[in-house]
């Protein structure tokens, strides 16, 4: 037990530290900060020009979505790197536990995905006059810690197919592009296409962004609380998906001796 | 020198073209940031604005091309152990790297292609120009002035160690201060400053006013010519000192 847990904390740490490609401050402010800076200004200026919302609409659902960037690109190389650094097949002749050795490398991210959220909602104060009732921040953090958990979910089952897969980051990079259309982070849900309003709706992300705007304007975490539980479902499903196509590659790179071929 | 160009730019135009990765920032990533503004715009009841937001989106998948392309132009050629070769080569290392530097901005008229397409085929876009041979004009004018600010890129990113950081912070606000989608009357005025130095600010003018009509075209190709003309002279000025200092403290090959 003692030692999952040491997995579950230390491995997750030093895995963050050795696989997260963008943790040096110059990538990581450019990269982690900046681009997320200027994204909320890109889609609110067009948002104020195409005049189909408000600002907070393109606001909170920008900042709740490049929580994304940590928690899908992060994880993604959190696992897959591994493989792409050939550390993959020393790490699975240990005998630590798996679940462990997997949840435990989501931990960083999802701290990281906050860290980037909570940035974008205070330039969008500084910057787009963006505001906020005080009473409103701790459910707000809530709704945006439970979509980064489910957003980081998504991530762990990109990642794991990267065992197998050559090219696990295109998937990556298509998938966080594809959820800024589906989620309804710039288009609300009922101006999409019903295939995909449906498809956005089996996504992480779409949920919390509901729940998120309806508590900036003012709704209390109750009256949010199906949006949230809902989130934290499909984050629960993909981290199972995820957990299940972890360890059947594993077992598919054992029998077949293609850990680390590609 | 033209058989060097050509066979260059060739040659990167088909290499960059089989990178997933270019495939996605060149075709995927502006059809999807096209269909995002299609349907702001149509929630918004903009009328008779499709066309103005194709050309736009596939202007911005050609700076993403042009930007994560030649950023990272030389670091690749260092990372594929190239770098030396070429430098060592007769002839003269600009004329390796301009081609280069103009197959990623060439490869970025997918994206025009793409968001044209896409448009046309699920949101109906009229894809009626009304002074094609001013488009004709314009499209080359612009990728050709981009190629060569990526020239630009090129020579100023290879200073620093992560030149992918500048490509991943850049993206989006030349996307905003060029005007691609939002028009700078919505901006600060200093935006506006910035962007007459941008090429991207005079290619989509050329190519809206094109398109759409309007007049202007001719004068933004001017511009798109003598941006590329500075570019050019300033990415040559660059590249030598990078060249110069590289033999000078045999770094050519230090990441």
């Amino acid at each position: 037990m003692t030692a999952a847990v040491r997995v579950f904390f230390v491995g997750g740490l030093i895995s963050y530290r050795a696989l997260f490609n963008w943790l040096r401050p110059g990538m990581y402010v450019t990269t982690m900060l900046g681009s997320p800076l200027f994204q909320i200004l890109f889609f609110t200026y067009l948002g104020r020009f195409t005049r189909n919302e408000n600002d907070a609409f393109f606001i909170v659902g920008n900042a709740v979505q490049v929580a994304a960037m940590s928690s899908i690109y992060g994880m993604v190389m959190g696992i897959a790197n591994e493989r792409q650094f050939g550390t993959l097949s020393p790490l699975l002749a240990t005998p630590a536990n798996r679940l462990a050795l997997f949840l435990g490398r989501a931990l960083p991210y999802i701290a990281n995905g906050l860290v980037v959220s909570a940035f974008g909602f205070a330039v969008s104060w500084a910057l787009l006059g963006f505001s906020l009732d005080a009473g409103d921040v701790p459910a707000l953090a809530l709704i945006v810690l439970v979509t980064t958990v489910a957003c980081t979910a998504l991530g762990m089952l990109i990642g794991s197919i990267g065992l197998r897969a050559r090219d696990v980051f295109f998937a990556a990079n298509l998938v966080y592009f594809l959820m800024l259309l589906f989620c309804g982070v710039n288009v609300s849900l009922d101006d999409l296409p019903g295939w995909m309003a449906a498809i956005g709706r089996g996504l992480p992300l779409t949920h919390g962004i509901q729940a998120a705007r309806r508590v900036a304007a003012g709704a209390s975490l109750g009256d949010v609380g199906g949006l949230v539980v809902t989130e934290a479902l499909i984050g629960l499903a993909y981290a199972v998906a995820g957990y299940a196509l972890f360890r059947l590659f594993e077992g598919e790179g054992r029998r077949r001796a293609s850990l680390e071929t590609f | 020198m033209v058989r060097l160009f050509y066979a260059g730019w060739l040659f990167h135009l088909k290499n960059l073209s089989n990178s997933l990765f270019f495939v996605l920032i060149s075709v995927l990533q502006p059809v999807i940031f096209a269909s995002i503004a299609f349907f702001m715009y149509r929630s918004g009841q903009r009328p008779g604005t499709l066309l103005y937001v194709a050309l736009g989106a596939g202007l911005m998948g050609i700076w993403s091309s042009t930007l994560f392309g030649s950023g990272g132009a030389i670091q690749w050629q260092r990372w594929q152990g190239t770098l030396e070769i070429v430098v060592a080569a007769p002839a003269p290392f600009l004329l390796v790297l301009v081609p280069l530097t103009l197959a990623t901005s060439t490869i970025g008229l997918y994206s025009i292609v793409g968001t044209l397409f896409w448009g046309r085929l699920f949101f109906g876009v009229p894809l009626d120009f009304v002074h094609p041979f001013q488009l004709a004009v314009a499209l080359p004018a612009t990728v050709i002035s981009l190629g060569l600010m990526g020239l630009l890129l090129a020579s100023t990113f290879v200073l620093y160690r992560q030149a992918s950081a500048f490509s991943n912070l850049l993206e989006y606000p030349v996307w905003l201060v060029t005007g691609l989608l939002v028009p700078l009357s919505l901006l600060p005025g200093w935006v506006t400053w910035i962007s007459w130095a941008l090429a991207p600010s005079w290619g989509i003018k050329a190519i809206r006013a094109a398109a759409l009509g309007g007049g202007g075209a001719w004068s933004a190709i001017g511009m798109c010519a003598l941006l590329g003309a500075v570019y050019l002279a300033l990415g040559a000025v660059f590249m030598k000192n990078f060249e110069r200092l590289a033999r000078q403290r045999a770094t050519l090959s230090l990441t």
